[in-house]
């Protein structure tokens, strides 16, 4: 969905042995799901929260729209737009531009008008409120 | 044209000392782009402060290391990606002014200019009429 400014084939199959011999060595799960999907994110929860966390990097906040509808679809869309210099020459674009929007299904329902989001040093961080009926509740035994 | 830099494959990520760190290090895509005075390299470096960038430039060697803390509380429940500091280091190939070097960050993108010397410099020959 994000295209690279590189045009002849085969100069992107280079790019992409490249890049595999660097990130293949470099640790498993940076890889697998990011080939296809961008961005690719990690969730996590706590009690109260769910969590999303997207690598976003030269991207601006006001450049990025993230909804959540029908309580579990979250839709993150943006565009990052390539740099421009005049003259010269690039010797190496191993960066990807252009327009991308992914969505992704919660596993479970978050109120979607409490959902907040901070962008800072290029990490979109997303908390997201689980609604009152998945929270996970304390039972409390009595002693009888 | 040829390349002027070239990747250092021998630092490429790998972590050298697995049981002394926990987290994985990873290799940040770089472009570089090289005008008349200077080459530029932009690197994504999602979650790196400046305070936790460690540049060197040495022997024609530049290195560039960024430290990311682990940022999750609570219960992971899915992955895509790990996280880990970013490493990498270029061998420069021209003549760079070492002391003029400098670096920006902004969301999470690493702005790296070399000036070149001024030795190196493309000078325009005048030819005068005889």
């Amino acid at each position: 969905m994000l295209n690279t400014r590189w045009q002849p084939v085969a100069e992107l199959n280079r790019l992409r042995s490249e890049l595999e011999r660097a990130f293949g060595q470099a640790g498993q799960g940076r890889t697998a799901a990011s080939a296809r999907v961008f961005p690719p994110l990690n969730l996590w929860e706590s009690d109260d929260n769910l969590y999303v966390e997207a690598e976003l990097p030269g991207f601006e906040m006001e450049e990025l729209e993230i909804y959540v509808t029908g309580g579990n679809q979250l839709s993150i869309a943006g565009e990052r737009k390539p740099p421009e210099f005049e003259g010269g020459a690039w010797h190496r674009q191993e960066r990807a531009f252009g327009k991308f929007r992914r969505t992704f299904d919660l596993p479970c329902d978050v109120n979607a008008d409490a959902v907040s989001a901070t962008f800072a040093h290029g990490i979109l961080t997303l908390t997201m409120p689980k609604v009152e009926e998945v929270k996970p509740r304390r039972i409390e035994v009595k002693a009888s | 044209m040829s390349t002027t830099m070239t990747g250092n494959e021998k630092q490429s990520g790998a972590n050298s000392s697995p049981e002394q760190t926990y987290q994985s290090t990873y290799v940040p895509r770089f472009d570089i782009w090289e005008g008349e005075d200077e080459l530029l390299l932009l690197g994504d470096l999602p979650g790196v402060k400046v305070d936790d960038l460690d540049i060197r430039f040495e022997n024609r060697e530049l290195t560039i290391h960024g430290n990311v803390s682990s940022r999750y509380e609570g219960e992971m429940l899915f992955g895509e990606y790990g996280i880990g500091d970013f490493h990498r280091s270029f061998t420069i190939g021209d003549a760079i002014d070492a002391e003029k070097i400098s670096a920006e960050m902004c969301n999470g993108v690493l702005k790296l200019h070399l000036p070149k010397s001024e030795k190196v410099k493309p000078r325009r020959i005048e030819v005068k009429a005889s």
